[in-house]
Parts: C-alpha cells; structure tokens; sequence
C-alpha cells in the first residue's frame, strides 16, 4: 500500500461524511486560531506595556521619600508622606555620585485648576530645566521651564496636552488638535496666577499618571507657593548608561543613609526605585498575560483535539465491518492502523492550516480596528500546528490501534 | 493443495470450554469445487474461518500448497490471506460509495501491485466474473444483489489466489439469481480451473459442487464425489436437518 493509497483511502473515507469531518475539523480551528490570535493580543498588550514603561524616560532612577510612621502606634501613611527629600540631598546626588548624567527635582501635589471659565484637578509638578531630558517630556509649543524662572519664582506653567484640551477646548484644524494662542494666557493653580509658557507634546499613556494630564510649574515656586515647604516629592537621577544603573542606585542609598544618619539600611527613610525593575516587572506581566492568554486557547485546542478522537472512535466502531472485510482481503494491522491514523491527521493539518489563516486574520482585523496593536509571532504558528499535528496523533493513535487490532472474524459478523 | 489433519477447535475454557470442531481431517486437490455443508452449529463456520486463515485451529495441522498455516500469527495470517485467498461472504462484500472497479483493486492495494496494473488486472476479473464494462464505474450501493455477488468474485480471484472461498455466497439472493451467481462459481472452476470451497446449509447450492463434505456436530459425516453418492448424501441430509 503506498502513500499515495492511504491519501486516496483517507479521501474517500473523509469525503464520505463531510458534515461530521467539517465539524471535527471546525474544533481544531478554532482552537489553533484562538491561539495564535490570543498569543498575539498579548504579545502585542506586552510590548505595549514595555514601551509605555520605556517612554517615562530611560536610565531613570526615582528616589522617593519613605513612609510617615507615627513612633508607638506604627501606623504607616505609605511611601512617599514622609518629608525627608531636601534640595540638598539632590546637589549631593549630582555632585558626589558617579556616573550621573542629571538629576531633576520634583514637588507634586494635586491642586484645583481654574480657566477659560472651566476647572480640572491635576497633577502640580514642579521640576527643573533637566526635567525633559531625564523624562523625555517634549514641547509643543513655547518652551520648558527655565532654572532661571526657578531661582526668580516666577509663576508659570507648562501644560500638558489634556489640560490644555480640557480647559480650552480643541481645534480639528490644527494637527495636534490644540487650539491656538493658549500659550500666554493665565491659569489659576490653588487661586494663584500662573501664565503659560509652553505646552508638551503627547505622550499617549491612560489612567494614573498620565504625562498628558500634567501642569509643569518650576520647582522653587511650588516649594513656595504650592506646597509651602522646602521638602522635594521625587528626585529623578539619569544615569550614564544601564549597565551603571546598579552602581548609581547603590551609591545613592549609601550616599543618603549618610546624610540622614541612618546606620541601617531597613530603616531607609527613603528609597530608590529603578526604572529597569518597573520595566522587569512590567514585561513579566506582559509574559504571564500571554501565557494565560495562551493557556486559554490551549484548552479549546484540547477539546478539539478530543473531538478529533470521538469522531475517530465513532468512525472505527462504525467501519468495523469494513475493516473486517479489508483484513480478510488482505490488509495487515500496519495497513489498518496508517489509515485511521492518517485520517486523524489529515484533520488536524486541514484544521491546523485553516486555522493558522483564521488567526492570523483576526490579529490583523484587532489590529486594524486600532483596539492594539498585536504581534504574530512565529512561534505562536508553529507551536499551534505542531500541537494540532501531534494531537492528531496522539488522539488518532488510540482509534487506529482499536480498529488494527479487531479479529476479523468477529468484526465482520458484527451488527 | 489443501491438507487439514485431526483439526479442533476450542472455544473457551474450563468448564465453559466448547469444541467446534472434534478432529477434521481431508484433503484439497487444486481444482476441486468443493461444498462444505452441514446445519447451524456443525461446526462449518469454524472450519471456514480456519480454511480461510482468519484463525488457527486449537490442535491439529492446515498445509496450504504444503505450507503450514495452522500455528501462524495475525501478521503472517494476514500475509497468506493477502496472496492465496479470495473470500465472498453473503453480505457486507463490497465497500460502501465506492466504485466497482475500485472495490476490486482493494485486494490488490494491499498486495502492493503497481498501481497501473491494477485496473487491467481488475477489468479482466470482472469480465471473467459475468460483469459487464457499463458497471465498471458504478457505486457499490447502484448494484443488485447477484451483481454484488459477481462483483464479490471478481474481487475474490483478482489476486490469483489457491482457493477461493465463499461463505453462503448466495443467501441473501432469490433462486435464479443464486443460480446465476453459482453458475459464474461453477465457470471458473471449469475454465480456470480455480479451486472453489462454497460453505452452505442449502442442499440444492451444494449440489453445484462436485464433491460434498457433510459436518454435523464438529466431525465429517460424509465425504462424497460420484454424483449418485453424493445425492443420497445430500438427500439424507435434508431429511434428517
């Protein structure tokens, strides 16, 4: 019997009920194409998360006040209440501690902002001249906030995109869709006059700190007119490069255990996150999200690949008088079992390949609606069809062992 | 050549055991058209299953063309089946939805002929079997009964086998048709000189063979060729079945 006999045998024997052979072949499609689909949403969900991570600026070391603690009581206000950051902390951090590209103050606080007859409540940073480097923050219009107009107190503020579109409204006509003329115009912060000197550039990014939904004011006038102490929100540190990121984080904390005559560590009043870690940790969600995505469609492959073995099972109890016949003329338990083992596979592969379209058209379609931006990966197309393919034998392997090894004589007898 | 020794056949055991067939023994020549007849529970099923290499007896030995068959396993079974055998049963013969001429060349699929032969060698089985070229390409669920049957034949000697073997060939089919299939039986053995064991309960099917062997209970009660003998015998088994 060659190979072109078992493909002629398996075409007859699958032409000849087609209904049932469809849907067994319908389980292993959607199987292999929800997962190829669902592995790309989340392959795609995961870049999207790491580069979102990487747009808050790279090399970017946070350091951040601890956690108030009332002395007895112990109860903790969590990290970043504590007052502890002071301007002097961040000179030493640029002056001391080697390779530092920059270092940025920051003061934030959330505050009620007044315009144009309209009200929004953002985020108040106040930063320094580095600031845009370190994060890269962008302008739009105008320009950023100077150390000059820092040192001068001056109260002005650059905006972000959302504020400007929540408070002034929007312009189609313009590309960015930012009305014109806004930078110039005054701005009430905590009913204190600001004018506005520049406006950012977009950043995308939703929900909890967006950089979109933020006021850029210089750091010294929101020391003095906004948050009415000398105490700094957030050092930022860049470093020179990421292989030096590890070096910076340790110095600093040595550095600023000294200065707080703190001798151990555990009781840092501070403390200092680095951006590679979020990003770590980051993609580590991204991973599980894929893997879980991934087990998911796995599970309906499963179920089709145990469709494929009912459909097998139902056949070999339905032919058994056939395969009676065939043994009696002649064909030997190899020749009975390639064919039911062929037939499963040749499902499996018709399934695999439809599949495999089947997906990757619908992670092009969510891509193309602008839901997210999805990634298909090679991996994902041969990982399902070589599952699909080995399910096809493993699960056609059992019918076709039962149906090689039914006495001809009592396969032909039976009813 | 067909050689059967002190066959038995045993099914089950202890006390549930039940002995088909008490110690058989005769002999084939090539050429022979030979009915084994006997009524339900002789033992003829069981002989035809071992005649046919679908099973081995429990004790005893088969020489087929002086080669021992009676301790083969399935595998080297399916191999002698393959090359020496051509089996119509009373029903179920052909595959469902699938030609004729399809049907025919099964056999010898399996026996690995080279696919461009195996039309020519089909065509002339069925020629051979009283088909005609028109059903060549007809389904097998198209046919009739006797066209099934002579389909069955075809199928049977394509291979070229020892012995063809057919088990109640003819009943699911009315008497002239029956007769028609016995006549196609009865023309090969005449002019091919193939070698024909027809298993039966009907007296009259028996008696188109030339020689009858009559089992009742597992043994051979007779064992006859002349013509005038083995009317009595068919005769006295009417009348005592």
């Amino acid at each position: 019997m060659t190979f072109k006999d078992t493909l002629e045998e398996t075409y007859a024997a699958l032409s000849a009920n087609r209904v049932r052979s469809s849907l067994t072949i319908l389980g292993i499609v959607i199987g292999i194409s929800s997962v190829i689909a669902l592995v790309s949403v989340g392959q795609g969900a995961s870049a999207s998360i790491s580069s979102s991570v990487a747009a808050l600026g790279s090399n970017l070391l946070e350091v951040m006040p601890g956690a108030t603690r009332n002395i007895g009581a112990g109860v903790s206000a969590g990290r970043g209440t504590a007052k502890t950051l002071t301007q002097g902390d961040a000179d030493a951090i640029l002056s001391s501690v080697s390779n530092v590209q920059a270092v940025s103050d920051e003061v934030s606080g959330s505050y009620q902002i007044v315009a144009n007859a309209n009200n929004t409540r953002v985020t108040v940073d106040g930063v320094n001249e580095t600031y845009p480097s370190i994060r890269n923050v962008q302008i739009d219009q105008g320009s950023f906030i100077t150390d000059q107009q820092s040192v001068s107190l001056n109260k002005v503020a650059v905006l972000g995109p959302t504020v400007v579109t929540d408070l002034f409204g929007t312009d189609t006509t313009q590309p960015d869709g930012l009305p014109t003329g806004v930078v110039g115009q005054t701005i009430r912060i905590n009913n204190i006059d600001f004018t506005i000197v520049g406006i950012t550039v977009a950043k995308g990014g939703s929900g909890f700190g967006s950089q979109d939904n933020m006021i850029y004011i210089p750091v010294q006038t929101a020391e003095r007119f906004l948050a009415g102490n000398d105490y700094l929100s957030t050092i930022d540190v860049q470093a020179n490069s990421s292989s030096a990121m590890t070096q910076v984080q340790n110095d600093i904390t040595t550095l600023l255990l000294t200065r707080h005559n703190i001798t151990d560590p555990t009781l840092a009043d501070f403390s200092v996150l680095n951006q590679a870690d979020i990003l770590a940790s980051a993609s580590s969600i991204g991973t599980t999200l894929t893997y879980l995505l991934g087990a998911i469609a796995g599970i309906s492959l499963l179920v089709g690949g145990i469709g494929i073995m009912n459909m097998m099972l139902t056949t070999v109890t339905e032919r058994t008088r056939e395969i009676g016949l065939r043994k009696a003329i002649g064909a030997r338990r190899g020749d009975i079992s390639t064919q039911f083992l062929v037939e499963a596979v040749a499902l499996t592969v018709i399934g695999g390949i439809i599949g495999i379209v089947l997906g990757v058209s619908i992670s092009l379609a969510v891509s193309w609606s602008g839901l997210i931006t999805t990634s298909i990966s090679w991996e994902a197309i041969v990982l399902a069809f070589g599952v699909s393919a080995a399910i096809g034998i493993a699960f056609g392997w059992y019918p076709a062992r039962r149906a090689a090894s039914l006495n001809p004589i009592e396969a032909l007898r039976f009813e | 050549m067909i050689e059967v020794k002190n066959i038995t056949k045993t099914y089950g055991n202890g006390d549930m055991a039940f002995q088909a067939l008490k110690g058989v023994s005769f002999t084939i020549e090539d050429g022979e058209f030979v009915a084994i007849m006997g009524p339900s529970g002789s033992g003829k099923s069981t002989m035809m299953h071992i005649l046919g290499c679908l099973d081995t007896p429990t004790s005893g030995t088969y020489k087929l063309d002086n080669k021992d068959v009676s301790k083969m396993d399935d595998e080297e079974l399916a191999e002698i089946r393959k090359d020496k055998i051509g089996f119509v049963f009373q029903s179920f013969n052909l595959l469902p939805r699938t030609t004729v001429l399809r049907n025919v060349m099964l056999p010898l699929m399996y026996a690995g002929v080279p696919e461009d032969e195996r039309a020519a060698r089909a065509k002339e089985a069925l020629l051979s079997a009283g088909m005609v070229e028109t059903h060549f390409m007809h389904k097998s669920n198209e046919l009739s009964g006797g066209q099934i049957q002579r389909v069955a034949i075809a199928r049977a000697l394509v291979n070229d086998p020892s012995l063809i073997l057919a088990d109640e060939p003819t009943g699911n089919l009315d008497t002239k048709t029956g007769e028609i299939v016995l006549g196609t039986f009865q023309k090969l053995n005449k002019d091919f000189g193939s070698t024909i064991v027809l298993i039966t309960h009907e007296p009259d099917i028996a008696e188109h063979a030339q020689r009858i062997i009559v089992l009742r209970d597992g043994v051979i009660v007779s064992d006859t060729k002349n013509h005038k003998q083995k009317m009595a015998a068919i005769h006295k088994e009417a009348q005592t079945s």
